[in-house]
């Protein structure tokens, strides 16, 4: 019995996981529905609202998952490059033919509908990573694998750029954990790129001389600690050097390659720039939204910042602030705790599979999921810059519902045929 | 398994190192600090002041004098209006297009969300109109609020007006009162001011970011309702009131009724008057500049602002102080040689009785009796004249005069009984006799009474002695309560004794072949008293004040007629229809010297008033420094020949 049931199809998918998967599909839907509730036409069913469409992206969303799991796991695999090819040529073409919308030209219009193909190109990056660095899987971890695979990270990213999205082209970005795993990069990386953004905030809020001052002060120390060992005060030599050329480096490259209203932002999030009512109108608005509901929220379809729209995007970017308005911060914590078990679930699924392709691809999934919920989150409550990205499975939208239900629904796919595709 | 196995646990670290970043922010964002739970009720939350309806006013009898009367503003949201009907709207609120046109663009100029006036006050059948096709028109919205409405149109200036407050109003209100609210500017609408208005209530109404409001916050849980103004029962007879009107129309002058027992004020007429109803609604910035303009002064309160020499009905006052005083008693006779000629004073006097008695002096009016009076009040009490005048003049403070009596409207004057002070610095002596200014002993010269005065003497005598200050409002609010400082019986310092040989004086004046002889009315024993005042610029003003019946008055009546000639001719007949009014709710008075009432016009001719003062500008000039200067006309002190209407009766 107990071994009939592991062999069969339902036994071996991951239901811990489609359990969050759907439970965030819900939160979304109710919170869309609070975020647009206008009290004067309530009603649940109506499809010119963004919630009666998104009830019908939700109900496509299972279809589609469903399908996904009676797929061949291999088939996945095969159509990975062709699949790449389509959407860099959707990426291409959308900037050909696309719509325009607040300064992105992202969307490519079919019917009633808008196809968003940055969405679907962290899906196939994603694939073709996997794919790719599998090809690679027998050989130690090395210099030319880690550049193919960094172009074909980097080749959408560049096509995004283009339109120009920002935020979606950030999220690529994320894959660096992946990298990361494989051992293509070392913990001094880490170290060092964390250092970099350690230091990129602290020039801008520092005057970048008496940052530099400092610096050189803790060399110095460091120099006199090691001063019997010639290579470490090498070591600190090279690094001192590096980080004050970046230091230096950081106000041009922030003066020069950012757009103002990037600028703006970051400024607003350092406190360096005070404009509730300019530039910092969302996160302010979005800020008093969340700060408002307090510990246990203002309750369903109560909050008023959101349904009354004080906030902007609240139901594709700041949906975080109406679930922070009305449900509070026992709701946020709850919320963050469903996505934190999903997303360590996803590590621990990636672990336990048996190919170096389905591991590298879910540790894909979870570091753009994890980017998503981070920023997302984050710029609702100002910790990091306001970036246009929408949070996994609860932002209003089909085109990120259906990536991001894709993006899972495969891995799952590949969880439950581990056994099967691990003799392959 | 596999080389880098470890390195999972670095990257669930820093997802669980980021979440609880995140959960430590929301920490601080909603748990710590309370600024954003203010933030967001300052954005969504508006307070909408909703105004209680003003106290109503009814007459004694309960019916109304003052209401509410709904009227509606039509109000715009630019951005919302779309394709409707101009030319419609136009035709139903009645303005053309180009008026449309910069309603709206005023509006817009004030916010395209907010709803902006479109057009105020329309009235009850317009909104009917509109109200049909309102649904056509959107963006439009119809706000009713409330105006005052006077369904007779009478006692305008006891009534008074409500107008906008100004800067200094809102400054000395300490911010109660807010930029467009009403408060009463004058009459009973200013001195009930704080009973009338009631309280305003708080609506907390949640707006969206556009200022559009979506609802009520928290179920109206922080509301307050608007309690109305307090409704005040007034004094007045609306009936009586009425008929006065009628009767004083086209005519300059006042009417004061007052019941004696109470001070309750049952008619109060100034005239000219005006509709209250003019001081409403959409003209009234016109209407009020042509009542201040109006030459006769409507806006002119003249039974409590005007003071006149009282004329012959002074001598009732006289006669009380005198015999108070201990000067002379009833028994008192003095001769008439048709006329007071004593130490050069020449004071003609019209009747033909030689000896006369207390009682005939009131009944036919005796100057010469009361020069005598005057003459004994000042000169033989043993002391300086001056001193024994401020002793003569203390009785007259006393009964009411020379100082406001307290009534309850704004604005009240108190006459003119000038102290001995005031005559020594004009005579440059204190050697002054009576004979100086002997023509106060007969209500002429410098004393100055208003209208309201003369009729609450006429109620200290109806009550042998004593009065309550007149007032016009008997009860406030539901329990009709009455102020306290109206129910003090204050005593007019002469005993009760005193009073009999002057009612019967009066008596016999209207029912005995007296000076009023003619407004005799059947079944009731009227006690009244004529007074024909001197005018210089024009006729004489005419003066009857009474008080009925005699036993258990329930009347007492002061009618003041500018530029009518004789007492007994005008006021005398209107003081007698009022009181057979209010006592017998008929008028036996012949039908035509009832129209002779309504229908005779005793203004002034403007033009000819302005030539008289241009042929005289110098007797002006040199009578300034002497005369008083009494609002309504001016008296000259030389011309001391009084002429007395009971003479021409006698005559006729």
């Amino acid at each position: 019995m107990n071994k009939l049931q592991n062999n069969s199809f339902l036994g071996r998918i991951d239901w811990i996981t489609i359990g969050l998967w759907f439970l965030l599909c819900l939160i979304g839907w109710f919170n869309i529905h609070a975020a647009v509730f206008d009290p004067e036409h309530p009603g649940l069913f109506n499809l010119e609202t963004n919630y009666g469409k998104q009830s019908i992206f939700i109900f496509t969303a299972v279809i589609i998952g469903f399908c996904i799991l009676i797929i061949d796991s291999r088939f996945f695999i095969s159509i990975t490059p062709i699949l790449y090819i389509i959407v860099i040529l959707l990426l291409v073409a959308v900037l050909v033919v696309g719509r325009n919308v607040g300064g992105n030209q992202a969307w490519i219009p079919i019917g009633s509908f808008r196809l968003q193909p940055s969405e679907f190109g962290k899906l196939v990056t994603c694939l073709l990573l996997a794919y790719y660095l599998n090809t690679q899987a027998s050989k130690t971890p090395n210099k030319k694998t880690l550049l193919i695979g960094a172009c074909v990270v980097l080749f959408p990213v560049g096509l995004v750029m283009l339109q120009p999205d920002t935020g979606s082209a950030l999220a690529f970005f994320s894959l660096v954990f992946v990298f990361y795993r494989e051992g293509f990069l070392s913990n001094l990386v880490l170290i060092l790129g964390a250092l970099a953004i350690l230091l990129f905030v602290l020039a801008l809020l520092i005057n970048q001389w008496i940052l530099v001052g400092v610096i050189a002060l803790v060399a110095l120390f460091f120099m006199l600690l090691f001063r019997k060992r010639r290579k470490n005060m090498i070591n600190v030599g090279v690094l001192f050097i590096a980080s004050s050329v970046y230091i230096l480096g950081v106000d041009f490259a922030y003066e020069q390659i950012l757009q103002p209203h990037q600028r703006n932002r970051i400024d607003i999030i350092l406190g360096k720039m005070d404009d509730p009512r300019g530039q910092g109108y969302n996160l302010n608005q979005s800020k008093i939204a969340i700060g408002s509901g307090q510990l246990f929220g203002k309750g369903y379809l109560q909050g008023t910042q959101t349904k009354y729209n004080f906030v902007p995007e609240q139901s594709t970017d700041f949906i975080f602030c109406t679930i922070g308005e009305e449900w509070g911060f026992a709701g946020s914590v709850f919320l963050i705790c469903i996505y934190l078990t999903l997303l360590l679930r996803i590590v621990n699924i990636a672990e336990r599979q048996r190919t170096t392709f389905a591991r590298i691809y879910a540790y894909g999934v979870a570091s753009i999921l994890f980017f998503h919920f981070f920023i997302n989150i984050g710029m609702t409550i100002g910790i990091v810059p306001v970036i246009g990205i929408p949070l996994p499975f609860i932002s209003y939208g089909g085109s990120s519902l259906w990536s991001f239900t894709i993006l899972l629904f495969i891995l799952l796919r590949f969880d439950s045929t581990r056994k099967g595709l691990s003799q392959i | 398994m596999n080389s880098f196995f470890e390195r999972k646990f670095v990257i669930q670290g820093i997802f669980i190192a980021i979440a609880l970043v995140i959960v430590a922010r929301l920490f601080y964002l909603q748990i710590i600090d309370d600024s954003f739970l203010l933030s967001a009720n300052n954005n969504v939350l508006r307070k909408v002041i909703v105004y209680p309806a003003r106290g109503i006013i009814l007459d004694r009898n309960g019916k109304v004098i003052v209401q509410n009367e709904p009227v509606y503003d039509l109000l715009v949201t630019p951005r919302e209006v779309k394709d409707i009907d101009t030319a419609l709207l136009c035709q139903l609120i009645h303005i053309d297009m180009e008026g449309f046109k910069s309603r709206i663009a005023k509006a817009r100029a004030h916010s395209p969300y907010r709803a902006s006036p479109f057009e105020k006050l329309i009235s009850s059948e317009t909104y009917a109109r509109l109200q049909e096709h309102l649904h056509k028109f959107r963006g439009f919205y119809v706000q009713n609020r409330t105006v005052r409405s006077y369904p007779d149109s009478i006692a305008a200036q006891f009534l008074g007006y409500i107008q906008e407050v100004n800067d200094k109003d809102i400054e000395r209100s300490n911010g109660f009162y807010k930029p467009g609210d009403y408060i009463g500017a004058s009459g009973v609408e200013r001195s009930y001011e704080e009973l009338l208005r009631g309280s305003r209530g708080v609506k907390n109404l949640m707006v969206d970011a556009l200022n559009r409001p979506k609802g009520v916050f928290m179920e109206g849980k922080y509301d307050t309702l608007a309690v109305s103004g307090d409704g005040l029962v007034s004094s007045l007879d609306i009936e009586l009131q009425i008929l006065a009107e009628q009767l004083m129309r086209n005519k300059l002058g006042s009417v004061v009724a007052i019941e004696p027992s109470t001070g309750e004020i049952l008619t109060f007429v100034s005239s000219p008057s005006y509709d209250p109803n003019l001081m409403v609604g959409k003209d009234r910035g016109n209407n009020y500049m042509d009542l201040l303009n109006d030459p006769t002064k409507p806006m002119f309160i003249r039974p409590i602002q005007a003071s006149y020499p009282p004329g012959s009905v002074f001598k009732v006052v006289a006669a009380l102080t005198a015999q108070q005083a201990g000067v002379i008693d009833q028994n008192t006779v003095f001769f008439c040689p048709h006329g007071y000629f004593v130490n050069g004073a020449r004071m003609a006097c019209t009747h033909y009785d030689g000896p006369t008695s207390l009682i005939k002096s009131i009944q036919m009016s005796c100057n010469t009796y009361y020069g005598h009076v005057y003459a004994r009040m000042l000169d033989s009490r043993g002391m300086p004249t001056p001193q024994a005048y401020d002793l003569w003049r203390e009785g007259l403070l006393k009964f009411g005069l020379g100082h406001p009596l307290g009534i309850d409207l704004p604005g009240e004057k108190g006459g003119n009984v000038y102290p001995s002070t005031y005559f020594t610095k004009r005579f440059k002596s204190d050697k002054w006799k009576s004979t100086y200014n002997i023509s106060q002993s007969i209500g002429q010269g410098e004393l100055g009474i208003t209208p309201l005065q003369m009729a609450n003497v006429m109620a200290i005598v109806a009550n042998r002695g004593f009065y309550y200050r007149p007032h016009l409002i008997k009860g406030i609010g539901e329990k009709k309560i009455v102020k306290e400082e109206f129910t003090e019986k204050i005593h007019a310092g002469v005993d009760a004794k005193y009073y009999e040989p002057v009612i019967e004086g009066m008596s016999r004046a209207v029912n005995m072949g007296g000076t009023a002889a003619s407004v005799r009315i059947a079944g009731i024993e009227m006690c009244g008293k004529t007074g024909t005042v001197q005018n210089p610029h024009g006729k004489n003003h005419a003066v009857f004040f009474a008080f009925a019946p005699r036993e258990n008055p329930k009347i007492a009546i002061a009618v003041f007629i500018e530029n009518a000639g004789y007492g007994g001719t005008w006021a005398g007949p209107i003081a007698s229809m009022l009181i057979e009014k209010y006592i017998n709710d008929t008028i036996t008075l012949p039908k035509y010297i009832q129209d002779r009432i309504y229908n005779e016009n005793l203004l002034p001719k403007v033009e000819k008033k302005e030539s008289a003062i241009k042929k005289n500008p110098t007797t002006i000039k040199k009578d300034s420094g002497k005369v008083q200067k009494q609002i309504a006309q001016t008296t000259d002190k030389k011309e001391l020949l009084v002429h007395h209407s009971q003479v021409r009766r006698t005559h006729e």
